[in-house]
């Protein structure tokens, strides 16, 4: 497999099928993602793309086909395997922990030895206490470091939930609606945000939001009802007829 | 926020029919709050001198359950695991204990009366090694532990949580209650095990003993109270309250939640497993009635009551609860489980957060003011 053409490959999600009893989520779907790329999945609703989210970490099992990470199956594996693996991913609702404080949600994802009696300590161990930093800096949360998650903004929880994605060191960052309940200059900054990640990481985001996704200027994937549907820079997507007809309804 | 402990603390002596406080007079009783729980701690560490001997005591029980009642706290509290079955661990140090002392009040070669009533000319094989001190030492504190741990994992690991842990855990408490009547030969059956004269040598009807193993309970208390404080400062603490509040969001930066909550099971079950070894020194019996389904139900309102996040407030719950239980008991002995049905249900509806919820707001509200 790991040829010159391929040496770049970092995700290859290869003919997965997820079976609802019947009603397939995802029915047959490709897809690839080369190391350092920024891609963008959208779809009307019910397309099946939070379910590829879940299928990449291993929340919910294929029912065929296989998801290869650096070239290995991924699909088997129990999920903080996965994350260990490298793969880290925000959900839709902000998943933050709310009885712990800013830095604590950050300096437990950042905590690198995840086993238990390894918590047996106190406080962030030094090393990982810069990462921290850096973390709360990016995500513009250093003031409110010591505050308790709960109490954030909505939109302040979204950039904690990206900075725990991030803190963990994941390659493949999933952001699954990071802008959702967004006004438009938290949208912008969290464009700015994502950009900031350069090509250390690979990420691989779910938005509704046009405007959000242009500012990504990534290569957009569409689904639909499971399948692949079409792919290309924003414009072409823009002026592709059957995505129009997707999203207006007009289904073939 | 992380650890909402050090006001309860101060707050939960003043807690009870404390005066509405005005500004002046809540920063005057600033000092007095911090001073309440080392009058508290002093006036316990002088209550051999205080109290008759029979009121000591029953202190001497309910602090024992006490100890359970703080390991109540750390799971259910902190790690959001609702058992209720801590009556089996409860047991299990309590009849270690027993067993032990049943075997050191016998003349060699003789087996206790109740399996003779019951017909059996031998021991049991299991109650051969709970004639070594150290042996039962070791089982009052591993085995209660050892069960949780594995029953817990057993669960957890199937992803089953919430209140079908709740009920499991309820069901287990019955089998055990119901395994311990029906095998009366080697049990004791619905009576139990009781009337033990000495522990380790120390006959247990010495003034002197008695008040030593009043101490003894209150130093496990104390330190079982600290210990738990620094276990949750810790990044375990941390941990554990992060798998409360999003199990799989922990899953999904890598962490098993399963472990961490095990661990914290099988820590509250050792502390109920010595809390049940020293109620039954002190109360001189443990049976079925104290391990079963009712029990542990009855420890959960304990720290309902008191305040199931703090630690202190679980102690204060457990002695007010067992205190009003004794005198209202005694002279109404039908009328106890109401009075406790409708405390539990006025707690849970105007203070879901206990006695140290309730005074932790009265305190913040007069700082506000």
């Amino acid at each position: 497999m790991k040829d010159e053409s391929t040496r770049d490959l970092l995700l290859a999600v290869d003919g997965v099928t997820v079976d609802y009893g019947g009603f397939k989520a995802l029915d047959g779907f490709s897809m690839t993602l080369q190391r350092g790329e920024t891609r963008v999945v959208i779809g009307p609703n019910g397309a099946g793309k939070s379910t590829l989210c879940d299928t990449i970490i291993g929340r919910v099992r294929p029912t065929e086909g296989a998801i290869l990470f650096r070239g290995e199956d991924i699909s088997a594996l129990p999920e903080q395997l996965i994350v260990a693996r490298g793969i880290c991913r925000k959900f839709q609702a902000p998943g933050i922990l709310p009885s712990l404080t800013v830095a604590d949600n950050i300096g437990l994802a950042a905590r690198r030895d995840r086993r238990w009696w390894r918590s047996l300590g106190f406080g962030i161990p030094a090393g990982e206490q810069a990462i921290v930093n850096d973390i709360l800096e990016q995500v513009g949360l250093t003031a409110r470091r010591a505050t308790q998650a709960g109490l954030l903004a909505h939109g302040e929880k979204q950039w904690l939930e990206i900075g725990m994605v991030i803190a963990t060191g994941a390659e493949l960052i999933l952001l699954d609606e990071p802008t959702a309940g967004m006004g438009p200059a938290e949208t912008r900054r969290t464009a700015e945000l994502i950009h900031s990640l350069g090509d250390s990481r690979t990420v691989l985001v779910i938005d509704h939001d046009m405007s959000f996704v242009e500012q990504l200027g990534a290569t957009v994937t569409v689904m639909h009802q499971g399948r692949f549907l079409a792919q290309g820079d924003v414009q072409a997507i823009r002026n592709n007829a059957e995505v129009a007809s997707v999203y207006l309804g007009h289904t073939a | 926020m992380s650890d909402p402990d050090p006001m309860i603390l101060s707050a939960a002596g003043a807690a009870p029919g404390a005066a509405p406080l005005t500004a002046p007079l809540a920063a005057r009783l600033a000092p007095v709050g911090k001073a309440l729980p080392w009058l508290a701690l002093g006036l316990a560490v002088a209550a051999p001198w205080l109290l008759s001997a029979y009121d000591l005591n029953l202190l001497a029980r309910f602090m024992a359950m006490a100890i359970l009642a703080l390991g109540i706290v750390l799971i259910w509290g902190h790690g959001g695991i609702l058992s209720l079955g801590h009556g089996v661990f409860f047991g299990l140090g309590g009849y270690a204990l027993a067993i032990h002392m049943k075997l050191a009040d016998l003349p060699q070669g003789e087996i206790p009366d109740f399996m003779q009533w019951s017909g059996r000319t031998a021991l049991p094989w299991w109650w051969e090694p709970f004639s070594s001190p150290m042996f039962t030492l070791l089982a009052v504190l591993v085995l209660p532990a050892l069960v949780a741990g594995l029953f817990c994992w057993a669960v957890f690991h199937r992803r089953v949580g919430g209140t079908y842990f709740a009920l499991i855990s309820q069901a287990l408490a019955l089998a055990f209650a119901t395994l311990l009547v029906s095998q009366q030969d080697v049990t004791g059956g619905f009576n139990g095990l009781t009337q033990f004269s000495s522990l380790f040598g120390f006959g247990l009807t010495r003034p002197s003993v008695v008040q030593g193993l009043y101490w003894v309970t209150l130093a496990i208390v104390v330190a079982a109270y600290l210990g738990l404080r620094l276990l949750l400062a810790s990044r375990f603490g941390m941990l554990l309250r992060a798998a409360r509040d999003g199990e799989n969001r922990l899953r999904f930066l890598g962490y098993s939640p399963t472990p961490v909550k095990v661990a914290a099971f099988a820590l509250s079950a050792l502390l109920a497993g010595m809390a049940g070894a020293l109620f039954t020194l002190h109360a001189g019996v443990i049976s079925p009635a104290l391990v079963g389904v009712i029990p542990s139900i009855e420890m959960i309102v304990w720290v309902a009551i008191g305040g199931r996040y703090s630690f202190a407030g679980a102690i204060l719950g457990t002695l007010l609860i067992n205190i009003a239980r004794d005198s209202i008991s005694s002279a109404f002995p039908e009328l106890w489980l109401y009075v406790m049905g409708a405390l539990f249900i006025l707690v849970v509806t105007l203070m879901p957060d206990g006695l140290a919820g309730a005074a932790r707001n009265l305190i913040e509200r007069a700082r506000a003011r």
